[in-house]
């Protein structure tokens, strides 16, 4: 809608881009700033690019290709319990790293459920650490958002296609053909590249599962850069580099079809005539168990080993999960306001320049490096202020800025529905600016902003972020209080800590997304 | 809620301005936490210096060095304290350091006479085993590439203990190191980035055995009544870690920093470290340690490399670490 | 009035021309083949669409570059008329105060107009809990509340059936009627233009033809014309 004469005012999504830019550009600029002339890239750098492209690569391949049987076996199938299914599997996308690791470990690990079963049969353990260890690693993470974002397109084939196609008498193979092919190829680009910018900054997973140094990522390097030569020129090299692989991603992904909303809807099942064969069927509960496995045990190996240290769990980690449930909601609403001010404008915008500038933003900010923002950070706000007072308003800002691409992929789209259906309606009777959001576009994203508050709260209930290097004593952060408790010796604490952080976080996704449901109308 | 936490910022920052003198004190993340030595530190001090003793936490030792590093002269540090020798070098190197002027008599295995940095605690690295699943323990450095051991060691790039393990086998080996590494790789189930991952993996059942200290056991021991864990022995000697505390040149209340120094050596301060950091004091209280130290192994021999040599050596060192086992 | 007065607009390979003024309270059909521009004039009309060259005037006013909602006219889609999240009351409301502030004059007349248009007792209503029929009457009462000195209507019946059609021209006229508005309407049958609409516009490949009397132009309709009423 270029011509449309009035809009709700840019400036609040200008605003919310500029302070992305700040983030991710902004505070490598600040260690530029501060940096001495660093060292240019060596061998070591380009082993770690070439590590990192490699993992990025089969993590998203590998998450795509088993999501696509998942989102099929969930687009055309019904059974009680499918929504909690949903709710679940998105568990280990807003996971802390360490808890995920451990997590893997009782069910991959040498001495974990599958060695033992393993062992029963008399053969010997699966050996996890390497690339291999890696990709699990990355694939448990992204697989649950792989399959929402191809679900999301499954359910959006009309159901007038499946019927015609039924009618036409077409077997699974000419659905696929006819439907389903065009549609993943479509849906399958945007989902591999949300999911190798994630990887891409992945440093503990990597290192740890990688077996070692071969496992060095991008992100470790600039940690080394950082701790072990202090070399922030080199540092923020380095953070250019990984904005100049993201950003080459991100420029693939405008050649290619960008999948649509994450969120909405999830719970609508096409009703299919080709799939009732016993092999079709037996096909698709083969892969949802499957699939439940490999996402829910080391859920439930995290539930089982923390439930002993949850009992006994000083009261100083509940405060600390009171301090970061506060935290997540802020971010929540942070992350709100800027990705609803941004979609509004992306959406006023389509089509045009800077509308795909400001997407393409979106994207990019998930490559930034947290210790360059955090160290940037820190040089612009040492001067002015006492970093440590700030660090919760810091921390919920990055936060916010953490889950923004992916509100964005939600709001996007929805914002872009929306406005298609009543759009020009409230344009008739003048509604504009407040008016506008509060009487038309609030109440019909209700869904849509539901999830991404869920999904940001949740997110940030899980992120260490940048408190860490801000940290104040008497304001831990859940995550930092788990750390805190492991540093301690307390493993056994740290568990029950996990086990309460994996519950508030389910529990805020939850809350929100249930909340943008509720007596929401088609 | 953001303004909360503002308002409470502007409070703390007016408490500051108030009559009693504030001593800022940076210091490693778990130092700081409600289960390491800094609350007690905080309240026997304040008991006896009529100021504000103010912890600020930082990640660990080289991240405090790097924090200390980008705010250089501005910096609102009155004390540092939790750099290892490994840092000393390269902490005396940024010159916001002052001489301590103080000479305490030390129980540690080795001679300190750095003019900058006086030591708190110390204790030596040792890889910590199960009693009760390990049956055979190697003795030395050599006998453990050679062992089928499986062991989980931390990456020196990103943790301390992962930096002292370079260090030691550096020593010991000398040009044999990078021959040890790589008889080393088929030990090594996985490096991780931080003390807290490796830890945690070997306690989850994922090793032998885990690169800690000799004092670890004493946690399991004295905390939890569990006497399975034990560091094992090597005939190598073991490298030692001593923790160190300095005073900035630049401090408001230079009185009060050397106070807090000396403060940091005596009994009070002293006999809160075994039980909190799980370390050796750096002078044994009058009290002697905690009951159950007494059954943690004493090496042979106490390495350690001078703090100059020891910067000297880190980046040949790690070249050949990665190069062994990146293979 | 209205007045278009050398309107250009071109997209791709489509060129929409037009050049032709409405009386005030005069009523006009639009009619014409799909494709052929018809949405086009109304977006160019509404202020949904920027002219490339040409003016919009409404009494002699340049409206060409004025914002939709600052236009004199109420519009009435083929659907999306409500938002499926407001009571009936509220999008009727919507007519007087697009931030639903309403004084008391303002409640009773919005009342009126929903007793007007026969929708008592239904104003807690939403609109997926009305049928069609009634959906359009809100509709209606919100043009009638608004008052605007024209109301465009987009095939705003050609979901219903016949009876509720008649029944809902005869509810238009009445709004016509009391509100002395303009209309211009776009359909695609006949009968509906001859039922309210004493002169027709007819939209061809882009070509927009001045007004001419309805009975006349179907009686003995031009070549184009003639190809689409078939």
């Amino acid at each position: 809608m270029a011509e449309r004469a009035f809009k709700v005012s840019h400036l609040a999504g200008a605003a919310s881009a500029a302070l992305l830019l700040a983030l991710s550009f902004g505070t490598l600029g600040a260690v530029v700033w501060r940096a001495e002339a660093g060292q240019a890239l060596g061998p070591a750098d380009w082993a770690a690019i070439r590590f990192t492209l490699l993992q990025a690569s089969l993590s998203a391949a590998l998450s795509v290709a088993l999501a696509v049987p998942v989102a099929r076996a969930l687009a055309r199938r019904n059974f009680p319990g499918r929504a909690l299914l949903l709710t679940l599997l998105g568990a280990p996308f807003i996971l802390p790293v360490i808890v995920a690791v451990l997590g893997l470990l009782a069910v991959f690990g040498r001495s974990g459920v599958l060695a033992i079963a393993l062992g029963w049969l008399g053969l010997p353990p699966v050996q996890i650490y390497g690339l291999h260890g890696v990709v699990l690693g990355h694939v448990f993470f992204n697989l649950p958002l792989a399959t929402r974002l191809i679900l999301q397109a499954w359910l959006e084939i009309p159901a007038e296609r499946f019927r015609l196609a039924a009618s036409l008498g077409a077997g699974p193979g000419d659905i696929q053909r006819l439907l389903e092919w065009p549609m993943l190829r479509a849906v399958v680009p945007g989902a591999f590249l949300v999911i190798f910018l994630i990887s891409m900054t992945s440093f503990a997973v990597a290192l740890t599962l990688g077996g070692g140094p071969r496992g060095t990522t991008v992100e470790l390097a600039i940690y080394q850069a950082f701790r072990f030569d202090f070399d922030l020129g080199h540092a923020a090299l380095l953070a250019v580099v990984q904005f100049t692989l993201a950003g080459a991603a991100a420029l693939v992904a405008f050649w290619v079809a960008v999948p649509g909303a994450i969120g909405a809807g999830l719970d609508r099942r096409v009703e299919r005539w080709d799939s009732r064969t016993g092999a079709l069927r037996a096909q698709d509960l083969a892969v949802l168990v499957a699939v439940t496995l490999f996402l829910a045990l080391p859920l439930v190996m995290i539930a089982w080993r923390g439930a002993a240290g949850f009992v006994a769990l000083p009261l100083g980690v509940y405060e600390a999960a009171l301090r970061s449930v506060g935290v997540a909601l802020v971010s929540a609403a942070i992350c709100l306001v800027m990705s609803l001010s941004m979609a509004l404008m992306i959406a006023q915008l389509r089509g045009r320049g800077a509308g795909r500038v400001i997407e393409g933003l979106g994207y990019v900010t998930i490559a930034a490096s947290p210790l360059v923002i955090g160290t940037g950070l820190f040089i612009v706000i040492f001067p002015l202020a006492d970093p440590v007072a700030l660090a919760l308003p810091i921390t919920a800002l990055v936060n916010a800025a953490t889950s923004l691409p992916f509100a964005l992929r939600v709001l996007v789209p929805a914002v872009q529905q929306v406005e298609a259906a009543h759009g020009r309606l409230a344009d008739v009777l003048g509604m504009t600016g407040w008016a506008r959001l509060r009487l038309f576009l609030i109440p019909r994203l209700r869904r849509p902003i539901g999830f991404s508050a869920g999904l940001a709260a949740a997110l940030s209930m899980g992120d260490l972020g940048v408190i860490a290097l801000f940290a104040d004593p008497g304001s831990a952060t859940l995550p930092l209080a788990l750390y805190r408790l492991m540093a301690a010796y307390r493993m056994d604490q740290a568990a029950g800590a996990a086990l309460l952080l994996l519950g508030l976080s389910l529990m805020l996704f939850w809350l929100f997304d249930r909340g943008g449901r509720i007596d929401a109308d088609a | 809620m953001k303004y909360l936490t503002l308002a409470a910022g502007l409070l703390m920052a007016g408490g500051a301005m108030a009559d009693t003198p504030v001593l800022t004190v940076y210091t490693y993340d778990s130092f700081v936490s409600e289960w390491g030595p800094g609350p007690a530190v905080e309240k026997a001090f304040e008991a006896t210096c009529d100021c504000d003793l103010q912890f600020v936490g930082t990640g660990d030792g080289a991240a405090l060095l790097a924090r200390l590093k980008l705010e250089g002269a501005r910096t609102k540090a009155d004390v540092v304290l939790g750099l290892d020798t490994n840092l000393t070098a390269d902490a005396a190197a940024t010159g916001l350091f002052a001489p301590h002027g103080q000479a305490p008599k030390f129980d540690l295995p080795v001679a300190w006479n750095d003019p900058l940095f006086l030591p708190y605690d110390w204790g030596y690295f040792a890889f910590v085993y199960d009693k009760t699943k390990m049956k055979t323990v190697p003795g030395s450095l050599a006998e453990l590439a050679a062992s089928d051991a499986k062991i989980v060691i931390e990456d020196p790039r990103s943790s301390t203990p992962g930096l002292g393990l370079l260090m030691w086998v550096k020593m010991v080996k000398g040009d044999g190191a990078k021959a040890l590494w790589t008889d080393l790789a088929d030990n090594i189930v996985t490096v991780t980035k931080g003390w807290s991952e490796a830890y945690g993996m070997f306690l989850g059942g994922e090793a032998d055995m885990v690169l800690s200290y000799t004092t670890s056991p004493a946690y399991h021991l004295i905390a939890e009544k569990d006497d399975s864990k034990a560091a094992a022995a090597f005939s190598d000697g073991h490298y030692m870690q001593i923790e160190v505390a300095g005073k900035i040149a630049s401090s408001k209340h230079p009185e009060l920093a050397d106070k807090f120094l000396s403060f940091m050596e005596s009994d009070a301060f002293q006999s809160i470290i075994p039980t909190t950091n799980w370390m050796y004091p750096a002078i044994t209280p009058a009290g002697g340690l905690p009951k159950g130290f007494e059954t943690l192994i004493t090496p042979a021999k106490s390495l350690i490399l001078p703090a100059d040599e020891a910067a000297k050596l880190r980046d040949p060192a790690l070249a050949e670490w990665l190069s062994a086992l990146s293979k | 009035m209205l007045t278009l007065e050398g309107i250009r607009l071109t997209r791709g390979d489509f060129t929409l021309s037009a050049d032709f003024q409405l009386a005030a309270g005069s009523r006009t059909a639009v009619i014409g083949p799909s494709g052929a521009g018809k949405s086009t004039l109304f977006d160019i009309i509404a202020g949904f669409a920027a002219p490339d060259t040409g003016r919009v005037l409404w009494q002699g006013r340049d409206l060409t570059r004025t914002a939709p909602a600052g236009r004199p006219m109420s519009l009435l889609f083929q659907d999306n008329n409500l938002f499926p999240h407001l009571s009936l009351y509220q999008n009727v409301a919507l007519g007087i105060s697009p931030a639903l502030k309403l004084s008391d004059a303002d409640k009773a007349r919005v009342q009126q107009a929903i007793t007007r248009a026969g929708l008592s007792g239904l104003e807690a209503r939403k609109p997926g809990a009305l049928s069609g029929g009634q959906q359009g009457r809100a509709a209606l009462a919100r043009a009638l509340l608004s008052a605007r000195p024209l109301v465009m209507l987009d095939e705003p019946f050609s979901a219903l059936g016949p009876a509720l059609k008649s029944d809902m021209l005869r509810l238009l006229e009445e709004v016509l009627e009391e509100t002395g508005a303009a209309m211009l309407m776009i359909t695609h049958s006949p009968e509906d233009a001859l039922a309210i609409a004493p002169q027709t516009i007819v939209v061809t490949d882009g070509r927009v033809c001045p007004p001419a009397e309805t009975r006349a132009l179907l009686a003995d309709p031009p070549p184009d014309l003639k190809a689409y009423l078939g």
